[in-house]
């Protein structure tokens, strides 16, 4: 039982990274249909600047942080901008060509400035502080990370931000709008470019402090790789283009992915994802919470 | 009364393919103007002209309303001079509710407590749009989801309503409520251009009217005269005065 929950809990911590690189995704595909491979990356760079900041200038970590999310910002609007917006002709074939592309500069960038080796960044939370929860559960003593905790009411709270941005902003109607049908959202009198631009920032920004979460723990130019590639898993299972679905994915994909690497093998532990996109694809194409609409004529 | 918009010899491209042949139309203030053609004519075309929705469009001419020059600028920009669209075929934003596809419509609206006001007054023209709310719009019917069109375009308190094809695929007695609808519209100041396809219905509610052809205007000239002349009966109304049928029968006999 003890065993279980343990790895329920650390399923949950490791999804909550996954479920904000997935969102971070979804968010760039509803708007554009593109699913954003140089995600991981974009998240990367920001993570890196902040190690440089704290490092090389010495500045506090908040400072840093707030200053690295700066950064993601801009960094986003200047890949839709310089990039994005300029092969806006070419087919979703080329788009995902294009953010690969762009994936391996951001990489090549990172390890040519700070090179391969591992580094630890200044996090005021170490990985291994925890919190004893004695007593949990009918005399099941329970070890909550503290990073983990913190993770998880991060995480919590961008989702319900973002939620009730898309809910209740004009703004965020605006996006779904344009994601929806672009040239009725511009009759509309919608900047739909700004609008563009703005989603790469916000996607920018949601991927940055997933990176920046990762990066307590480990700090490497590969160390995006993984989460990037569940948070994609995590929205393909969620149908790709729903928020909600997308965080539910990610969730599965981390509780699963513990408990097979507790049970069954460790080794192998990062399969499970790859495993249950293959699986979801066959059964149910259009992911597990799409709501495909029909359109009427 | 003066023209409130006026295109001059007004030249549009899709690519390599010509669309419209210098057209030149100008509109009443306060009038409903109704455009009609056949399929092809190039009707859909003026609208998204004026609208800037057609990129680098149009190569030649001017566009001109309230006396500035409006071709080539930003829609963005167009429509905040108040120039409002509701596209063939509806394209609601489906997967937003009804009261939040209205918000879209009044987004360069800055007065909120004025957009707030004008809820009850859109819902006042379609009743059923409160009802339904909170609904996706695409869960909505042909009519309903005309309805909500029309209402997305009028709470940005639009000087110029441009409507394309609104009877498209509706039944008579739906299409009769919407043209009623647009008439009250129009009462209350709005100017109206209407694209039909549905002749004898625009020509019965607009004052006055162009035909097209091929991508030129072909015939014009108050609606009322087109109702009764000869060419516009036959060609568009599909009413055969005795004699020309039996010269089609002439024809036949030989």
């Amino acid at each position: 039982m003890f065993d279980f929950v343990q790895m329920l809990v650390s399923g949950i911590a490791s999804g909550s990274a996954y479920a904000l690189m997935g969102l971070a995704m979804v968010i760039i595909y509803k708007t554009s249909k593109i699913p954003n491979f140089a995600q991981g990356e974009m998240a990367l760079a920001p993570s890196f600047f902040a190690y440089m900041l704290i490092d090389s200038y010495h500045l506090p970590f908040y400072i840093a942080c707030i200053l690295t999310f700066g950064f993601s910002v801009f960094l986003g609007c200047m890949i839709e901008i310089i990039v994005l917006r300029k092969a806006q002709k070419s087919n979703v074939l080329g788009m995902i060509i294009i953010t690969i592309g762009l994936e391996m500069i951001l990489l090549g960038f990172v390890s040519w400035k700070f090179g391969a080796e591992p580094k630890s960044m200044p996090f005021p939370i170490s990985p291994y502080d925890s919190i004893p929860m004695k007593d949990l559960i009918k005399g099941t003593d329970l070890i909550i990370g503290t990073l983990e905790l913190f993770t998880f009411t991060i995480a919590l709270i961008l989702m319900i931000i973002i939620f009730l941005f898309f809910k209740f902003t004009k703004f965020g109607i605006a996006m779904k709008a344009t994601q929806q049908n672009q040239v009725i959202a511009r009759a509309m009198g919608i900047n739909t470019r700004r609008i563009q631009m703005m989603t790469w920032a916000i996607s920018s920004f949601v991927g940055c402090i997933a990176g920046l979460l990762v990066s307590s723990i480990t700090l490497h130019p590969y160390m995006m790789w993984d989460p990037m590639l569940k948070g994609f898993s995590a929205a393909v299972l969620g149908g790709m283009a729903s928020l909600p679905g997308s965080i539910i994915g990610a969730y599965i994909i981390g509780i699963l992915e513990s408990l097979f690497g507790g049970y069954i093998s460790i080794e192998f532990k990062s399969v499970v994802s790859l495993m249950i996109i293959v699986v979801v694809l066959c059964i149910k194409p259009s992911g597990l919470f799409a709501r495909h609409y029909i359109k009427k004529v | 009364m003066s023209a409130i918009i006026e295109l001059k010899d007004v030249v549009t491209f899709y690519d390599l393919i010509i669309a419209l042949r210098s057209i030149s139309i100008s509109i009443e203030q306060g009038s409903i103007t109704a455009i009609l053609g056949n399929n092809g004519a190039g009707k859909s075309t003026i609208l998204k002209t004026i609208m800037g929705l057609i990129s680098r469009q149009p190569s030649k001419g001017d566009i001109n309303f309230l006396g500035g020059k409006i071709a080539g600028i930003p829609t963005e920009q167009i429509v905040r001079l108040g120039i409002s669209y509701v596209p063939e075929g509806r394209e609601v934003f489906s997967e937003l509710t009804v009261k939040e596809n209205l918000l879209m419509g009044a987004y360069t609206r800055k007065d909120k407590k004025g957009v707030k006001k004008d809820f009850p007054w859109i819902y006042n023209y379609f009743p059923i749009l409160k009802e339904k709310e909170n609904q996706w719009a695409g869960t909505l019917s042909g009519g309903q989801q005309q309805m909500l069109a029309i209402g997305r375009a009028l709470i940005s308190r639009p000087k110029l309503l441009l409507l394309d094809e609104p009877s498209l695929g509706l039944s008579p007695l739906l299409v009769k409520e919407i043209f009623n609808i647009i008439k009250a519209i129009n009462k209350e100041g709005v100017t109206i251009v209407l694209m039909e396809q549905n002749a004898k219905m625009a020509l019965t509610i607009s004052d006055y009217a162009y035909i097209l052809e091929n991508g030129r205007v072909g015939i014009k000239g108050p609606s009322v005269e087109l109702l009764e002349k000869k060419e516009v009966r036959e060609l568009y109304l599909g009413i055969y005065s005795g004699s020309s049928r039996n010269r089609y029968q002439n024809i036949k006999k030989k």
